[in-house]
């Protein structure tokens, strides 16, 4: 099972590192990232895959959440199905 | 990968647009609770419901949680209450409504819906006893809704139900006089109710629907209104273009939710219901799309036109995007719950005359309006069979939630709070419908019913 990771907010260093920390901790692989600066904020999504995921995925959820806080950054994560179901026929 | 530019617009929808599933609402049968004890049919029907929907709102929780979209209200219909209770000796169905309210508490949804008759051609024995336990019934629950359906395309309308109503209606705002009448915005007179309607308070599982099935109500004013404000050049038929886009793209969402909640529960995914319905939250409006398109307010002369478009092009988008769309689809007009209704009320752009208009073309009616508290009985009824006969000819569904607000007048505004808002109370017609509504009676089937 896969999921999108969005992370939008001010720019700064070690974005991609403390997101990528935690879920390489978790055992979530990561498959594919974008990102680029929208309106001077930024903007990154990556693609997981949760299938060896070692911890509930609402409690990765929450991990994601304080780093959040922690960085200043709004960090979500939901299943990919949402995104295939809304933008593909 | 998903597009980088899909994957922000949702996210944007759902952060900044409120686009959201309204509510995920589970039909069961009480069709084998059947008893001729009253007592044993209850405790049949709780044992049921608490069962079958223990972990409806546990599995809404988490998928809300997985697909990161929120989900309002979960919700629960039942099979109407005067099949169910009828073959029992009780004289009064209160205490039905009282183990629907325990159930629903039990299993932690919000509301609880079927507490209802079917009377269109005729009543039995059990429809005159749920009606005349209505008022004690919305009084004494919390979360039970009730509907009464009084008129068909196919049988006519039933005035001798429709003059009932009147009278219900005023008990109970009397009875729930304390809470400005709120009793009243927890029941609605339908001609032509849909029987797999996730939305409440018109809820019910209907007789033909399977042992229990997961209906899904999708809701986004707010993603269909920035749609249009960002195209503001376009044509009706831009306009039209482009709501349907933005009503598949939600009716899709809708779809995934309900199949995958229904497949957690093990139950058949029944039928997704795109409506705009709003709710008192600023950008959360279907006055405000209407207003969007270049009227000054929701009310005005063209208003009709408006939410004509707007609610045949919410049904094409919708009607693509999932397998089985259902329910109402379209745009609810409820007052009270309508930040941009309750601004275009306050300030003399809408009319309760114009509102009967705009019902003619949208997929539900007039929903929780405020009225004065001392408009008679037969004046409630007589809106009713105006409303009744707009459905019954034109093969649509028209629902009536009236509250008068006992003690209050014109000038002055009912507080409900939460999803159901506050309204401003609006002025009917005066003139008196008594020796009309007294005839009593049934308006016969219109032609178009002869169809065989």
């Amino acid at each position: 099972m896969r999921a999108v990771v969005t992370v939008i907010g001010k720019d700064r260093t070690g974005i991609i590192y403390n997101v990528s920390k935690i879920l390489a901790e978790n055992n979530v692989n990561i498959e594919d990232i974008s990102q680029t600066i929208m309106d001077d904020f930024f903007t990154m999504i990556m693609l997981v895959n949760l299938d060896n995921m070692s911890i509930d995925f609402n409690v990765l959820k929450n991990e994601l959440e304080k780093i959040a806080e922690t960085i200043g950054m709004s960090i979500r994560i939901q299943h990919e199905d949402l995104f295939n179901a809304m933008h593909t026929i | 990968m998903t597009m980088f530019k899909d994957v922000l617009e949702t996210v944007r929808m759902i952060e900044k647009e409120r686009l959201d599933i309204r509510t995920i609402t589970m039909g069961i049968s009480l069709l084998d609770c059947i008893d001729s004890s009253g007592e044993k049919s209850r405790q049949r029907i709780y044992d049921k419901i608490t069962r079958l929907a223990e972990n409806l709102v546990k599995e809404g929780e988490r998928i809300e949680t997985e697909l990161g979209i929120p989900i309002v209200h979960k919700r629960i219909s039942v099979t109407p209450i005067s099949l169910i209770a009828g073959s029992s000796s009780d004289l009064n169905y209160v205490e039905y409504a009282k183990i629907l309210d325990a159930a629903a508490a039990t299993v932690g949804v919000n509301f609880i819906g079927g507490f209802s008759a079917l009377v269109p051609k005729g009543f039995t024995k059990g429809d005159r006893i749920l009606i005349d336990s209505i008022p004690e019934a919305l009084a004494t629950t919390n979360n039970v809704c009730s509907c009464v359906n009084l008129g068909s395309s196919k049988s006519g309308i039933n005035m001798d139900a429709v003059k009932r109503i009147g009278e219900v209606i005023k008990e109970t705002a009397y009875l729930t006089r304390d809470a400005d009448s709120i009793g009243c915005a927890k029941f609605v007179a339908f001609a032509n109710a849909v029987e797999d309607n996730p939305f409440m308070a018109g809820a019910f599982h209907g007789i033909g629907e399977a042992e229990s099935v997961l209906n899904v109500g999708v809701s986004g004013p707010g993603v269909v209104k920035r749609a249009l404000e960002r195209s503001q050049d376009a044509s009706f038929g831009e306009m039209a273009e482009i709501i349907k886009k933005a009503a598949f793209k939600i009716t899709r969402a809708g779809h995934l939710v309900g199949t995958t909640v229904a497949e957690r529960l093990n139950v058949p995914f029944g039928i997704l219901d795109l409506s705009l319905a709003p709710t008192p939250e600023v950008g959360d409006s279907v006055a405000r799309i209407l207003e969007e398109m270049g009227l000054e307010h929701c009310g005005t002369h063209g208003t009709t036109a408006a939410l004509a478009m707007l609610n045949d092009a919410v049904k094409k988008g919708g009607i693509m995007a999932s397998t089985s769309v259902g329910g109402f689809s379209g745009a609810f007009i409820p007052v009270s719950e309508d930040e941009g209704m309750i601004e275009a009320v306050e300030c003399g752009a809408l009319t309760f005359d114009k509102l009967e208009a705009m019902t003619s073309v949208c997929s539900v009616g007039i929903d929780m309006v405020a009225i004065p508290g001392d408009t008679p009985a037969t004046t409630i009824s007589a809106i009713i069979a105006d409303e009744a006969a707009i459905g019954v000819i034109n093969n649509k569904t028209t629902g009536v939630r009236l509250i008068p607000v006992y003690g209050k007048d014109v000038g002055e505004s009912a507080e409900f709070g939460g999803l159901l808002g506050h309204a401003p109370i609006m002025a009917v017609n005066k003139n008196d419908s008594s020796v009309f509504i007294n005839r009593g009676g049934h308006i016969p089937a219109p032609i178009h019913s002869f169809k065989n």
